[in-house]
């Protein structure tokens, strides 16, 4: 069997604030194949942004790894410097942010951004550096490649900023590409494009995305695997179509049935998820989602749920397999 | 069937003066260009669009929060263009974007509720008031001890409650929600979808509903206008214009979504505009979409397409109509 190029096991992640530990992560196990794409979803402060920045030592201050292991190509990144970090970031790994009206550096033009990805992870001169810049922007899809070398980021629009962004996290040719809701501040039109460029460019590079969203359409048409987080826990974790045909957490299948289908053909009232997100400060007792979950236990209260294997892909962390499980072990003795 | 239209717009025009690089010369956007549409009552008239296209100045312009360039308001059968705006604060109303930042966080959420009941007289003392605001916060679903609260002990979803109860509190007649569920968490957004359709039903409201996620729309809105540049380019029933739009913007927005099930999405042949949005500072001649459109010719640059009726309550602007179908 391959080893994964991402294998993240029980991470365990809080913040020290001024009110109390927040538990960020709460025994987060995670793997990416080579060429695979994973989706995390998730509402916000779900931990989905901090477990992947976690994978490039980007935690940040009041936030401490408390447990786990963290592998990433080879590397065990809970050992690492900041100095060895520094030499993965950006080469082996590397990431697109949600925004990218504040992600680039606004006195820098485009050109200077990209080279400096380049001129610091390889040997290429200046001149050399130049030329792969100009081959970047071509590759995502940018006009007239030498003009935009000398613009600064106000004269692009968000699209383009966002391409800008890509060519900067493709320009080493990283194993894996992080992006964390790369089209979340996009117009639909052009989250489209966006979404078909890196699509494009996974089958063109082959390297491996961390796709991070909430939005489920968005996942849908991308993904291989899924993880769905709730209170910096994986909740389910399954093939794209297990997690949209077959969920079997109950709070997977109540996002998939809270939110409205553009292709339906008549009016049907959505079926919300009840209740307020967790107070990450103060969780509940047993499963982070007892409280609003429908068909809540008197166990859910108290303890958290193991993992339940569904398929061979697919496991998911609720106590009503557990219960679906002894029920058909007693049938199965009677 | 005219008595039946509460809110209705003729040749609507929005422009904002900018900047221009040369000396006296008077540039402007126009945010909204000459847009016309109607809504009855107890419906709801969607309103979807990219950033930059004029939708939410169309509510707020509509509410006269902005003085319009030019063109008409009527509102229940009356002009309003030029009248007094205090009568009608209390049957117009608005729910804003972000809960974050559109109640001041130095008053409770009881004090923002009750300003609304204070500025129109609807209670004769302080008690009435007080009964005023509970019931207010009862019926978005807060319990009478969050009153006293700031709006920074709340979350998203329950600040965008607070929003609806200080728009309620004057029992309006008509709401422009502009954009109220993008700031919000998935699982909360169907939570406030539903509140606000119930809303319409105990209450009979009307509603304009602006918002950029056109699956959230076509779910609440009768009818939907699609803006693109200023322009209203397509406006039909909800259900008509997801299946059987004409216009090529609309077309290619729709396919542009992200469908929530995996085999549709593999399945789907996007259509993918190519480039950005022109600036609305300088829009294209003619129609404003011919630059992004893949049916546009020499005449979509000399003339603007006509608002046109394509079948009943079915309007588009657009020239090749009967190509694209």
């Amino acid at each position: 069997m391959k080893e994964y190029l991402v294998d993240i096991r029980n991470e365990r992640l809080s913040f020290f604030t001024p009110a109390g530990e927040v538990k960020a992560l709460n025994d987060v196990s995670l793997h990416v194949r080579e060429g695979e794409v994973l989706g995390i979803v998730g509402e916000s402060g779900s931990g989905k942004s901090v477990t992947s920045y976690s994978l490039m030592g980007l935690t940040a201050h009041p936030g401490r790894l408390v447990g786990g292991d963290l592998y990433f190509n080879g590397h065990y990144i809970n050992e690492m410097s900041e100095r060895e970090m520094q030499k993965i970031r950006g080469n082996e790994v590397s990431i697109i942010f949600q925004d990218p009206m504040t992600s680039l550096n606004p006195v820098f033009t485009i050109g200077n951004q990209i080279r400096e990805v380049i001129l610091l992870h390889t040997n290429k001169t200046r001149k050399e550096a130049n030329d792969r810049a100009r081959e970047l922007l071509q590759l995502v899809g940018i006009n007239e490649p030498d003009k935009r070398l000398k613009q600064y980021p106000h004269e692009l629009s968000g699209g383009m900023r966002q391409r800008v962004m890509i060519a900067i996290a493709l320009a080493c040719e990283p194993k894996l590409l992080i992006a964390d809701e790369p089209t979340t501040a996009l117009d639909v039109t052009i989250q489209a494009q966006i979404l078909e460029l890196m699509r494009d460019l996974k089958e063109k590079l082959g390297m491996s995305i961390i796709l991070i969203t909430h939005d489920l359409g968005v996942v849908a048409g991308m993904c291989d695997h899924i993880a769905v987080m709730y209170a910096g826990k994986v909740v389910e974790y399954g093939t794209t179509d297990e997690i949209f045909y077959q969920p079997s957490h109950e709070y997977t299948k109540g996002l998939l049935r809270s939110i409205p289908n553009l292709n339906e053909r008549e009016h049907k009232r959505l079926v919300p998820i009840e209740g307020l997100p967790v107070d990450m400060l103060n969780p509940p007792a047993g499963c982070p989602f007892a409280p609003r979950c429908r068909s809540c236990m008197k166990i859910c209260l108290s303890s958290m749920p193991n993992y339940t294997q569904v398929s061979d892909h697919h496991s998911s962390a609720c106590w009503l397999l557990d219960k679906e499980k002894f029920e058909r072990q007693a049938e199965g003795q009677a | 069937m005219k008595n039946n239209k509460l809110v209705e717009v003729q040749h609507l025009k929005q422009y904002f003066p900018v900047k221009s690089d040369k000396m006296f010369e008077k540039k402007v956007v126009k945010a909204v260009d000459d847009v016309s549409f109607y809504i009855n009552k107890g419906e709801t008239l969607g309103l979807v669009g990219e950033s930059g296209c004029g939708k939410t100045t169309t509510g707020r312009t509509l509410l006269r929060l902005h003085e319009p360039t030019g063109g008409k308001i009527i509102y229940d059968g009356k002009d309003i263009t030029h009248v007094k705006m205090l009568p009608y604060r209390r049957k117009m109303q608005i729910v804003f974007q972000d809960p974050y930042a559109s109640l001041d966080p130095r008053m409770t959420v009881g004090d923002i509720v009750g300003e609304a009941i204070d500025i129109h007289h609807l209670a004769a003392n302080a008690r009435e008031r007080r009964e005023r605001i509970v019931e207010l916060l009862s019926l978005v679903g807060l319990n009478t001890e969050h009153a006293n609260r700031y709006p920074h002990e709340f979350s998203g979803g329950q600040r965008q409650r607070v929003g609806i109860a200080r728009a309620l509190a004057v029992n309006p007649e008509f709401i422009v929600c502009d954009e109220p569920i993008s700031a919000l968490d998935v699982s909360i957004q169907a939570q406030v979808v539903n509140m606000f359709e119930e809303l319409q039903e105990r209450m009979g409201l009307t509603y304009l509903f602006i918002a950029h996620n056109l699956s959230v729309v076509k779910h609440i809105s009768n009818r939907i206008g699609v803006m693109y540049l200023g322009k209203l380019v397509e406006l039909a029933d909800s259900y008509e214009l997801t299946f059987n739009s004409v216009h090529p913007y609309t077309r290619s927005l729709i396919s542009a979504i992200p469908i929530a099930d995996p085999k549709v999405s593999r399945g789907t042949n996007r259509i993918v505009l190519e480039g950005d949005v022109p600036s609305p500072v300088n829009p294209p001649s003619g129609c404003h979409f011919r630059t992004r459109c893949a049916y546009a010719d020499e005449r979509c640059a000399a003339e603007e397409p006509e608002w046109r009726e394509v079948s009943s309550g079915h309007f588009a602007a657009c020239h090749h109509l009967e190509k694209v179908q």
